[in-house]
This record gives C-alpha cells, structure tokens and sequence, in this order.
C-alpha cells in the first residue's frame, strides 16, 4: 500500500505543475467516463446488437446451413487449443518450458468469463449460448490434450500436424461455399463477421507469397523484374484502396471474356491480396536489407543454390526482422475490409448499415459503431500481442551463445 | 516471379565441362527476364484486347469529350466555384481542390496532434504517458472508416441546431456546421448570427468536412505519435541528462535539444503517413463531403464512362503522392545531418 | 471454387457461342444471353435491395418487392422457376458498370428510362416495359412549415449521388433561381439517415421512395411529401443494348404480367384459365396468350407457356403492384399513373398477336 501511493506519488504529483495536470486529466477521465457510463446503462439500446447478432455474426447464410459453420467453427478451435498445448509441450530448446504459464491460466479464465458472459449479455437462446459453452470446453480440453501428451509427438508429426491448418482452410471453403455434396451457399449469401474473416484471412494467405516475390524481385539484379516490381508495388502504393475496389468491381468485368470475371465478393479479395501484396513488398524488403549480404555469399560459396540460399539463409532472417511490420500489414489488412461496405458488400460494416437502416433500429448508430469498434479491436490487439509472442520465441538473442 | 533457374530434369552423373546453354550464368538471367517479360506481355495484351472488345461492344470507347459536357449536378461545397452548367472537368477539378483542401489541414492537424501525443508519451506525468498509449492502441486498432462514420453520424450529426447549437465568442458549432467570425462583406468584421433559422458567418465549414478532418487528423494523429515517440527515442538519453544539467526545463530540453536531433528519424516516417492521410482521404465519400472520388463516382455514373473516370482518379491521387513525396524528400535533405 | 465455375461457364458459352453460329441461318433465335442464363441455370438480376417496397430482404432472409417480382416472373418464363434467381445489391453508381459487365443480367432496379440512359452513345442499355410511373418528390418535416421548393432557399437538401434525382434537382432550382446546398451521400441508407438526423430539411427522390421510407420513419405523420412533381420517373427495367433478342424476351414477358391482368388472369386463376383455353378452341386470343397456340414462345426463345409460368410465379401486374406498393402493403400507394390503360392509366401491353 506504501508503495503504491509512493509510485502514484512519483508518477502522478512530483511537481507542482505535474500535480495540477494529473487533477486535469483525472477530472477529464472522470466526467468522461460517467457521462459514457451513463448513456450506456441509461440511453443507449443494445436490442438493436441483441436482436441482429446472427446478422453480424454471419450475414443472410441460410439458417438450415448454419451448422456447416458451427462444424467449421469447433474444428477451428480445435485446432488453435491444439496448436496452443503443442507450442507450450515444445518449448524451445534452449529455455525451460512451462506446461501452463501464468499467462495461459490468465488467457484460460479470461477466455471462460468471455465466453460464459457474452451469450448472456447478447440475450442468445439456450441452445446457442450452449454451442458457445461446448465450444470454449473444447478448447480448454483440446489445449489440456495437446499440452500433456504432445511432447511425446515426433518432429514428423510434428510437421504433419502443422498441415491441419492449411487442410482446415480448404476444408473450411467447403463448409462456407458448399459442393462436394454439400449444398451451394452463393457468395451474395456471405456476410457479417464471416465475411471479414473470409475475405481478410483469403488477403492475408496469398499476399504472403506474391509480397515476398515482390519483394526479391525489387532487390534482383535483373533490370526488368526489379523494375517490374519497382512499378507495381509504387503503382499500387500510390492508389487509394477504394479506387482499386472500385477499379475491380467496374473495370474487371470488362477486362476478362464476358462472363469471366468471378463473384464480387472473390473481387474484392482479390483486389485486396493484390493491394496487400504491394505493401508487404516494402516491409518484406525492409527485412530483406537487414540481412547482411555476405550471408547470400556465404550460403552461395557453400554451393547451396540461389532458392536453396534464398529458402533456408536469407528469408529466414529477413522475415523474422520484418515480422513486427508483416503483421502490422495484416492487421491493416483487417481494417481495410471495412472498405468493402463502399461498394455494396455486407461485411461488418456493411451488416451494419443494412441493420440501421431497418427502421425499428433507426438512429442506434452509436450502439452499433461502439460494438464494431470493439470487436475490430479485439481481432488487432489479438494478432499484435500474437505477433509479440511470436517475436519472442523467435528472439535469436534469447539463444544461448554456445550451441 | 523469382529468378529462379529452371530445374535440370536429369541431373547428369559425368561432371560435365561445359554447363548446357540454359544453365550459363550469363544466359540464365535474360532468359528468365524473357519469359517473365513476354508472359507480362501477354497477360497486358490479353486483358486490352477484351477491353477493347467488350467496350466496343457496350459502345463506350475510350473517349475524352465527355470531360467537356455539363456535369449537370451540384456540388455542395467547393472551394471552386462550381454550378451544374459548368463541363464534368470543372467539377472534377472543384473536387480535386476539396481533396487537397482537406488533405492539407488534415496533414498540418495530425502533425501537431501526433507531435503533442508523441512528445506526451515521454512526459514525467505517468497519467499523461498512459494516456497518450491508450489513444495511440486503441485508435490504431479500429478501422478509419468506422471512426469517420463515427464521428459523422454518432457525433457531428447529434449536435444541436439554430439556437441550441454551441455558442463560444466568435464561434458556433451546431448540426449544420461551424461557424468563425472574420471578414465579411465590406471588409467588416462579422460574428455568427442567426437569420432565418439558418446560421450565417464569413467562415464556414460544414458537418461533413468537420468529421473527415476529426477521423483523418484523429487517425493519423495516433500513426505520426509513433513515429515522433521512434524519432525521440532514438536521441542519446546523454542528450536529455546534458541538457538538464544545463538547467533546461523538460519542455525546453524536448524543444530545442531533442526534437530537431530527432527529425532526420521522424521526416522519413512522416513521408509514409501523409501519403497514407492523402489517399484516406477518398473515404470522405462515407461522410458525403465532395472530394475527387466522390464526384467521380457520380460522373461515372452520369456517363457511364467508368475507365476514363478510374484513369483520371489514378493518375490525380498518383501525382498527389508524388507531389507529398517531393516535398517530404526536400526536407529531408535539409534536416539530415551532413557528413563531415 | 469459383474456378470451376467460372470455367464450366466458359465451355458452357462456348459452346453456345457455336451452337448460337450454327442455328444462324434458320431463324431460330440468337441470344448468348438467354443460353448463358439457362446453361447457368439461374438469372442474376440487379436490384437496390434496400427499398421498402421494391427490393428488399425480408425478416426470414428473402427478397420481396416489385423489383424482386419482375425477376422472379423473368425467372420463371426463362427457367420456369421463381427461385432461380440470385440477386445483387447494386448502388445506383455501380449498377450500369454491372450490367454492361455482363455482371447481372437484368437490371430491376428502380431505375428511370432517359434518353442518354437507353441511347447507344449514351449509356447503352436497352429498356424494357416501364413498371413504375413514378415522379420526383420533395420530403420535408411538418415542423419546419416548408410548403413549396421556394421554402427551401439556402438550405441543405439531401440527395442520393449518381441518380436522375440528383440531375433533376439541379434543374428545377437553377430554373427558379432558389440557391441550396446539396448534400450527397452514396446510398439511399445514408440519405435518409442524414435526413433523419435533421442533417438536412428536406430529401428528394422519387416520391415511391419517399412514401415507402416514410412508412419506417419513427413518426411518419411528422413528415410531409410538398405538392410537387419535380420530374417524370419511369422506373424501368433494363437490359444490355447488345442482345436485342435478350431484350425482347424480357420486353414480353413484363407485357405478359400487364396483359394477364388485363384479360382478368391471376395467380389463382391461371391454371383454370389454361384448363379454359385448352378446352375451348374457339378462344384464339387466349389459346396464343397462354401459348396453347402458335409459336410465341418460340419466336422470344422462351417456352410456349411461358406467360402462364410468369403469372403462376408472380401473379398478374396488378396483383404485383398491389402486394408490394399497394393498398394492401405498408406503402398505401395509390394505382395512379399505374393503373391499366381501360381504367384511365398507363399500363398498356401491345397486343399478343
């Protein structure tokens, strides 16, 4: 207690000058807060996220199909309490594991209260609010697994249960689109949070490969792929995303054979892999440029050749340098499918729209824009905290120097 | 697209003395470069000549002389002074100055914003640190375009009207905007007043405008904090403790010894930020103020000319970057410092 | 996935395409429109999606309206099912590109039929039969005691960018030299958010429009249509100019909706009206409306019934108009100008002959 108020001391009231704007600032934080506080509780009507949280959540996809993305969804999080245990029952080598860290206990019990409250604050039926709970035992249960027995994995199972994910994505396509003897649920159909995810996990996916070319091909010695490059990502840098959303939907129909061009949905991912690919060009090269060049002159004189060189020396540490920008590219990539609600596209924002204008709602716009504002951020706060962990593990530093 | 050399399908046991033409290290490179470049070519040709066709046949080729017609439709605010009659170029060039007119004061408001919020985040005041940190997390983390419809419909469009609205000395803000005293006619000095219902005043500026600058300076204002705090955290702490033990206070210190060491790390990151604040400004669309995207939009549609129009938004926001960049780089010359 | 699609869509008119250069010279009908909607097996029609009344998505996730029920009773002359329609929310500043494009194949999409909008160095589209007489109306609050556009002098009028609407208002007010400021938005949602949030006095467009957003208003008496007509609004379907064969089956189907009410054909009674006409040989007009006789349906490139599948998906037009805009809808709007051409309106089918 002592040392709090000494802290608070230090912090807050060192100086005179320092005292009189804590008392600002703490007078400004408090009426700020009441008066939120107040047209939460008071003015503001949540019916309008209440009644439309199946609308937000996955658009107009037909009720009698929805359990495709309840399946899709439990094999989802399967998957992450799985992929979760297994990184904690491999730690790196070099550091003493721990099965639950502090951290884990804290996600575990953060992720329980969420889990157990928001059905309820939503007003969702028994039956729904049930799925939710199912759903988040599967993942304590699927992470409890993985953590206890996947040490014993051997490191080809190891790599083979690095595939799931990407077998998930396939499989998830299936589940969301239809065919393969499911029925066909058509793009128009897709909506709401679903929608966002798709179309920015679709970006986030195949930008990664084509950025990274970009990126070797800004920095090759060949006059024309470097200028080629160059001229693309300088092209598409310079361009604001809504005139390339726009350029896809009005232009493309005209530059491929009638009938050719594909949904507008797959357009704009399409249009916005493209536009992500430009810019993770620049943070990719970034990274590039931190590895120092005789590292490729080593690998070369070694006789690896130059993809061998590029695949297992430079790209390696390139990517890890840029990792922090990579993901701050992602998570713009997340923002920016806001931008689908401009050319007509239910996706959060969309949804969003549609469902104020719908007049029993009219005029709620601040209930709705608050709920977005908040799940949009906690989706990026989400993948930035990922980002650091992940930059830690990757730490080159946390190496011991004999090895 | 990689150089990457074509895979030898039968690797052959004898060391050969000769590598075959398609493994030289001289050809290698060209080839490579040949059939990237004819497969661009290709793909180039591919997508003009459907374009060609299928405009042909919808009976909309390329042609310029639309630029000359009325527009036909107003604009709501222009700095341009605009009116129906006048040709589709006049109103793309009034919304061409829309644009500018709010990328520039955006940029000079996220300056400031970003300046105050980044030099904040090293402030002795922990409240003030925090403070700053919370702006920058949580504003980075939501998307633009929902702040700005934020701003538009949940703040700006909530104010109150006529005789309710916010009434300072000199200044009203009410739904219908804000409204500055200055110059009006006559040259005399002219306040805010009430006629009709309808305020007036010598300077106007509308809801519209007043909630892109919000998002935009807001927005932009958390990205530019960051590269301020990167720039001062790159100044030695040497320079603080010199500087304090001078005497300087901590505002002095930041002012005079430590910003302007830190502007040849800030400018370069700032670069990147205003060419980002210029090509957000084409999301004014969702808040109805008239910038160039908005009003080409509407001439597509009035003219159904859609790749005429897209060529033109292109080639505006381009030479907008390229402009921010030119001045950006002049300046960054000027506060580099010079190798001895 | 779409891969797939997209290719089998291309063999598919490919193949089309040669069938469609082999058939030339027998006088069969060549519309790559017409094979490519039936070898996809359903029609994409363009919509608004969000207008009471004319498109928009009802509480179990279906479209309904006006709009919706010219493409169902498309649908079902060309494919003989309702259902078999996807549609796309189009905005009024995208919904050209997409037709043209080749992106939706029909346009039902409250859109008005203008010269520079039907000409071939204008817009290029082709128009059908006109579905909706409607005019350009002013809606201002009763509380503001605006009564005429005069009331409206220098203050903010909102407005949809990219319509007629917009155009229109310009004129008017130029003519009668009343200075105001337009404030635009993109999409009918915003405009009347903006109006709602008393960011404007007054919005304009097409007074259907108005009457049905009134009806969602919170308080729909506290807001008034002012006496005027700014324009005339023929809300028409339309195709793309270059498949004229395309055009003319969707033309006749539209007159076909019109004529059935005419000749007194509903929903209910359709079946029995064929039974009728199949019984009864010396009813020639019926026999070849409902296609018992001659070769209508052949010369459209659409089956012989096809009036008989358009009425039995849809009902007649006035059973249209008056389950989505009607008396019996929440828009309570007056026939009007749409009532049949006998009782004094303008709805009038040439003759199937």
């Amino acid at each position: 207690m002592k040392h709090l108020l000494r802290r608070l001391r230090a912090e807050l009231f060192a100086t005179r000058a320092d005292a009189a704007l804590s008392l600002v600032l703490i007078s400004l934080i408090s009426l700020g807060a009441i008066g939120f506080l107040r047209w939460a509780f008071t003015q503001a009507q949540w019916a309008v996220v209440k009644v439309n949280s199946t609308l937000f959540a996955v658009g107009r996809y037909p009720v009698e199909q929805q359990w495709r993305l309840w399946l899709l969804t439990a094999l989802l999080i399967a998957a992450s309490g799985a992929t979760w245990g297994l990184i904690r029952a491999h730690p790196r080598p070099d550091r003493t594991g721990v099965l639950w860290p502090r951290n884990d206990r804290l996600a575990v019990v953060l992720l329980s209260l969420i889990a157990l409250a928001l059905p309820l604050a939503l007003d969702l039926s028994l039956a729904i609010a049930g799925r939710w709970w199912g759903l988040t035992v599967l993942l304590v249960v699927c992470r409890w697994l993985a953590g206890r027995f996947g040490a014993r994995l051997s490191p080809a199972g190891q790599r083979l249960a690095a595939l799931v994910w990407p077998v998930l994505y396939l499989v998830g396509m299936v589940l969301i689109s239809g065919g393969l003897g499911l029925v066909t649920v058509s793009p128009s159909e897709w909506g709401g949070l679903m929608l966002t995810l798709l179309a920015s996990s679709f970006a986030i996916l195949l930008c990664f490969p084509i950025g990274v070319l970009l990126a070797l091909g800004r920095r090759s010695d060949l006059p024309l792929l470097r200028w080629g490059s160059v001229l693309y990502i300088e092209f598409i840098r310079g361009a604001p995303l809504i005139t390339l959303l726009f350029l896809g939907q009005n232009i493309l129909g005209f530059l491929l054979p009638g009938g050719l061009a594909p949904d507008r949905i797959w357009r704009a991912a399409w249009v916005l892999t493209f536009f992500a690919a430009a810019y993770l060009a620049e943070a990719v090269r970034s990274g590039l440029a931190a590895v120092p060049r005789g590292q490729l002159e080593a690998a070369r004189s070694l006789g690896l050749s130059y993809p061998k060189a590029l695949q297992h020396v430079v790209l390696p540490q390139a990517l890890r340098v840029a990792l922090p920008a990579i993901v701050g590219q992602f998570i713009s990539l997340l923002q920016d499918t806001t931008l689908l609600s401009l050319i007509g596209l239910l996706e959060l924002l969309g949804t969003a729209r549609t469902v104020m204008a719908n007049p029993a709602f009219l005029g709620r716009n601040g209930e709705v824009y608050l709920t977005l504002a908040l799940l949009f951020w906690g989706c990026c706060a989400a993948l930035g905290l990922g980002s650091r962990a992940l930059e830690r593990r990757l730490d080159p530093h946390a190496l011991p120097s004999a090895t | 697209m990689a150089p990457v050399p074509p895979a030898d399908p039968s690797p052959s046991p004898l060391p050969a003395p000769k590598p075959p033409w398609w493994r030289d290290r001289r050809v290698v490179p060209w080839l490579v470069q040949a059939v990237v470049g004819l497969l661009v070519l290709l793909l180039i040709a591919f997508l003009l000549g459907n374009l060609v066709r299928n405009l042909t046949a919808a009976g909309l080729l390329l042609s310029w002389r639309w630029l000359q017609q009325p527009a036909g439709f107003d604009i709501s605010e222009s700095v341009l002074p605009f009116n129906a009659q006048l040709p589709y170029w006049r109103a793309l060039a009034a919304g061409l100055v829309n644009t500018i007119r709010a990328v520039l004061v955006g940029l000079v408001g996220a300056t400031l914003l970003g300046t105050l919020v980044g030099m904040a985040s090293f402030s002795h005041n922990g409240l003030l640190r925090r403070l700053a940190r919370v702006y920058v997390e949580v504003v980075r983390n939501i998307p633009l375009l929902l702040q700005l419809v934020f701003w538009y419909f949940v703040v700006f469009l909530t104010l109150p009207n006529g005789v309710a609205a916010i009434q300072l000395p000199g200044v009203v803000l009410a739904k219908s905007g804000l409204y500055i005293a200055g110059l009006g006619e006559g040259l005399r000095w002219m306040g805010p007043s009430l006629v009709n219902g309808v305020w007036q005043a010598p300077v106007r500026l509308s809801v519209e405008f007043g909630s892109l600058l919000t998002g935009l300076i807001v927005y932009s204002g958390a990205f530019i904090a960051e590269v301020v705090r990167g720039g001062i955290a790159a100044v030695p702490k040497g320079q603080w403790e010199a500087a304090s033990s001078l005497g300087l206070n901590w505002f002095a210190t930041l002012r005079r010894i430590v910003l302007p060491q830190s502007l040849r790390v800030i400018v370069p990151g700032l670069n990147t930020q205003y060419i980002s604040l210029a090509k957000n400004s084409s999301l004014a669309v969702a808040v109805g103020y008239s910038d160039l995207y908005s009003v080409a939009e509407t001439t597509l549609n009035q003219t159904g000319r859609a790749v005429e129009v897209i060529l033109v938004l292109l080639a505006a926001y381009l030479t907008l970057d390229l402009l921010i960049s030119a001045l950006m780089n002049g300046l960054n010359r000027l506060v580099q410092i010079r190798e001895r | 996935m779409f891969w797939n699609r997209t290719r089998s869509l291309g063999v598919s008119l490919l193949a089309a395409g040669l069938l469609a250069g082999c058939a030339g010279e027998d006088g069969g009908v060549q519309s790559q429109k017409l094979s490519t909607i039936t070898g996809r097996g359903k029609l994409i029609c363009g919509v608004e999606g969000k207008l009471p009344g004319f498109s928009f998505v009802g509480p179990d996730g279906k479209y309904l309206g006006l709009d919706v029920d010219v493409c169902k009773a498309v649908a079902a002359a060309v494919l003989g099912d309702p259902e078999k329609v996807e549609y796309r929310d189009l905005n009024s500043s995208e919904r050209f590109a997409a037709l043209a494009s080749g992106e939706v194949d029909l346009l039902s999409r409250n859109t008005t039929m203008t010269l520079s909008r039907d000409a071939a160095g204008g817009n290029g589209l082709s128009f059908g039969p006109t579905t909706f007489y409607d005019g350009q109306g002013v809606l201002v609050p009763v509380a503001s005691g605006i009564k005429d556009l005069k009331g409206l002098a220098g203050k903010p009028i909102c407005v949809e960018s990219g319509t007629t609407t917009e155009l229109n208002l310009a004129d008017r007010m130029r003519e009668q030299n009343i200075p105001y400021t337009p404030l635009k938005f993109q999409t009918s949602d915003q405009t009347f958010a903006a109006y709602l949030g008393d960011r404007c006095v007054a919005v304009t467009s097409d007074r259907s429009q108005l009457a049905g957003k009134r009806t969602s208003f919170p308080n729909p008496d506290a807001h008034i249509l002012l006496p005027v007509v700014m324009s005339k609004e023929p809300l028409t379907p339309a195709t793309i100019n270059g498949d004229p064969a395309w055009a003319d089956a969707v033309r006749w189907i539209v007159y076909g909706l019109m004529q059935a009410e005419e000749s007194g054909i509903t929903q209910a009674n359709v079946d029995a009206k064929l039974a009728e006409a199949k019984a009864n040989t010396n009813q020639a007009d019926l026999r070849r409306f409902l296609g018992v006789e001659g070769d209508f349906g052949k010369q459209l490139g659409l089956p012989p019934d096809f009036v008989v599948k358009a009425v039995k998906a849809a009902g007649n037009y006035g059973e249209i108009f008056d389950r989505n805009v009607g008396p019996a809808s929440a828009l309570k709007l007056d026939r009007g100008l749409n009532r049949q051409w006998k009782d004094g309106g303008l709805i009038y089918s040439p003759p199937f002959r």
